[in-house]
């Protein structure tokens, strides 16, 4: 499903602030796949869901969905496959346009865009079916403008954007990492049942080692730009922090910068 | 008075197609878009020497509409492809179009006096609908000594203008209408949601444009002429439709909006006639009047605001105080 090739990219290069921000990555993942991705500040993590999602291109290497080399292709067109939630609750909505008015943006997503209305009666039945699903009573809401919305609700509404029109590859930035401790459980428990519902092949960055253990069937950790560990199935499952901070510690030789790692 | 009040109505009405066209590119967009002071003058420009070589005025006022709308998309290239910002790229065409005009109209201005217009052509026949009659009776009764020349110009540009709106608040509702209001929302969003956001600020430059010059071509028929300079200024007269709209008729939906904006042109000339006719002021001092206006429509709502929670805060304080006092005794 998603295929990553020998992929590097070095920001500044020759100058004294060179940075190997990516150092030949290969990562395959299979359809279904949920892959959750670790590492400290500067690991590599955020530019490689860049990479993937063409808001930055690698200087070699090579990005293939469904076998398609979508490398070079802009991020405009490449989103027709991918489905996004960032960091910021704020980034993955509309303010001043209405809840139903953003699923109708996110509805579009993987079609041509024309002249029809973007909120007609059958749209708004499947919206309202959907946002259902998340429990949160948005369906009350079809007319509400996003910006009334609390940044869990926003969160919650971004990740139903993301998910619902079924996309070959779902990135999450962080998701939960701008959301207050029962919020974030709440979408961490939201994205679990809507991967397995749709069966979505996910990349999950996160900062908090717990939830990259509770989610998912594989798990990477990143560091200077490579990856250290790939674990994944059976061994995953049996997978703790304590075991996680032992393995980074062997094979780098030095303790884990814990300064943005959530331990817990 | 009335006949003043009545010109400035009309004027309005012309001119609301301008300010709708300020409202997509600055609200909708959030593009500061300069271009306006140019392509206003475009659109004056091809209708009056398409009139002039003879071209209908129907047609001449539809080639203005292209001729924005391309000024517009030039624009849009710009700031998207070159990657020049949005102030700026607007200025730059402004500039541009000041030679562009003179260029098309050959000349600094172009007289219509004896040339067949839209208006003109319709008078024709609006005369025999003896609408005109009709309604001036009724101003007659009401008290009126003089009574308008003609109500077609009023009638015609209320039913274009409405018209106009209706088919912006369809558009902006269809799927390529909100992926356009996204890209001036949450532009990084809609990028991943599969939009290209560059079309969407060339598509909305070049329809925002179109409207200017759509606007620039009706006043000029109207007038009668068409001057390279009538375009100074006009970018501050469409923000202070614009804003005085929204900040008295509100914003809560697209539809209420542009009907806000259209209210908004119009009621900025009613204002603009009515301090002209101080004796201190004259026609020089319109433009510093409409800075004044749209100054005040920016800040008169914040004081508004903040004395309304000055008051809120007091009242609460001053029945704690005597609700505390209570409480002790």
């Amino acid at each position: 499903m998603l295929d990553v090739q020998n992929l590097s990219i070095t920001f500044n290069e020759g100058t004294l602030d060179e940075k190997k921000a990516l150092q030949h990555i290969n990562l395959h993942m299979k359809k279904g796949d949920f892959v959750t991705v670790i590492g400290s500040n500067g690991a590599g993590k955020s530019t490689l869901m860049n990479m993937i999602s063409g808001s930055l291109k690698p200087d070699i290497g090579h990005v293939k969905i469904n076998e398609k080399d979508v490398t070079m292709l802009p991020e405009y067109k490449r989103s027709q496959y991918i489905g996004r939630v960032f960091q910021d609750p704020m980034a993955g909505t509309a303010p001043t346009m209405t809840i139903e008015e953003n699923l109708a943006m996110a509805y579009a997503r993987n079609k041509k865009r024309g002249l029809r209305i973007g909120v007609n009666k059958k749209r708004k039945q499947m919206f309202r079916e959907n946002l259902e699903r998340i429990n949160l009573g948005l369906e009350n809401r079809l007319n509400a403008k996003v910006g009334l919305l609390s940044g869990g609700e926003r969160q919650a509404l971004s990740l139903l954007m993301a998910t619902f029109t079924e996309p070959n590859i779902l990135l999450l930035d962080e998701h939960t990492a701008a959301l207050d401790p029962a919020r974030a459980e709440l979408i961490t428990k939201l994205t679990g049942e809507v991967v397995e519902q749709f069966g979505l092949t996910t990349l999950m960055v996160t900062h908090n080692m717990q939830q990259a253990l509770d989610l998912g069937n594989r798990l990477i950790m990143m560091d200077k730009g490579q990856i250290i560990l790939e674990v994944s199935g059976e061994e995953k499952k049996a997978l703790t922090i304590e075991k996680l901070l032992h393995e980074f510690q062997r094979i780098r030789g030095k303790q884990m910068e814990s300064d943005r790692a959530v331990l817990g | 008075m009335l006949i003043a009040i009545f010109s400035a109505i009309e004027s309005g009405f012309i001119y609301a197609l301008m300010a709708l066209g300020v409202y997509l590119s600055f609200r909708i967009l959030d593009f500061p878009d300069l271009t306006v002071d140019g392509s206003f003058v475009t659109g004056g420009a091809v209708a009056a020497i398409s009139i002039v070589n003879g071209v209908p005025p129907v047609l001449a006022t539809f080639y203005a509409l292209i001729a924005g709308f391309i000024a517009g998309i030039i624009t849009g290239v710009l700031n998207t492809k070159g990657k020049i910002n949005p102030l700026l790229s607007g200025i730059l065409m402004m500039i541009a179009l000041y030679s562009i005009n003179l260029r098309i109209m050959g000349k600094p201005n172009i007289a219509l006096l004896n040339e067949s217009t839209v208006f003109n052509q319709i008078e024709g026949f609006w005369a025999k609908l003896g609408i005109d009659e009709f309604l001036n009776s009724i101003l007659t009764a009401l008290g009126a000594d003089r009574l308008p020349g003609t109500w077609a110009v009023l009638i015609i540009m209320i039913l274009v203008t409405i018209v106009v709106k209706f088919v912006i608040d369809y558009f902006l509702k269809t799927e390529v209408g909100l992926a356009l209001r996204a890209t001036g929302d949450n532009e990084k969003m809609i990028r991943s949601l599969s939009a290209n956001t560059d079309n969407m600020k060339i598509i909305g430059l070049g329809i925002s444009n179109g409207l200017v010059a759509l606007s620039g071509a009706f006043v000029a028929q109207n007038d009668g002429f068409t001057d390279v300079s009538v375009g100074i200024g006009m970018i501050v007269i469409g923000l202070a439709s614009v804003i005085i709209g929204e900040a008295i008729f509100g914003t809560k939906t697209i539809a209420r909006a542009t009907l806000a904006v259209i209210a908004g042109a119009v009621l900025y000339r009613i204002v603009l006639t009515l301090a002209l006719r101080v004796k201190f002021l004259d026609t020089g001092d319109a433009k510093l009047i409409t800075a004044s206006l749209v100054i005040i429509a920016l800040v008169a709502p914040k004081i508004i605001e903040r004395q309304k929670e000055a008051s809120r805060k007091r009242k609460k304080r001053a029945m704690l105080a005597e609700g505390g006092g209570a409480d002790n005794a």
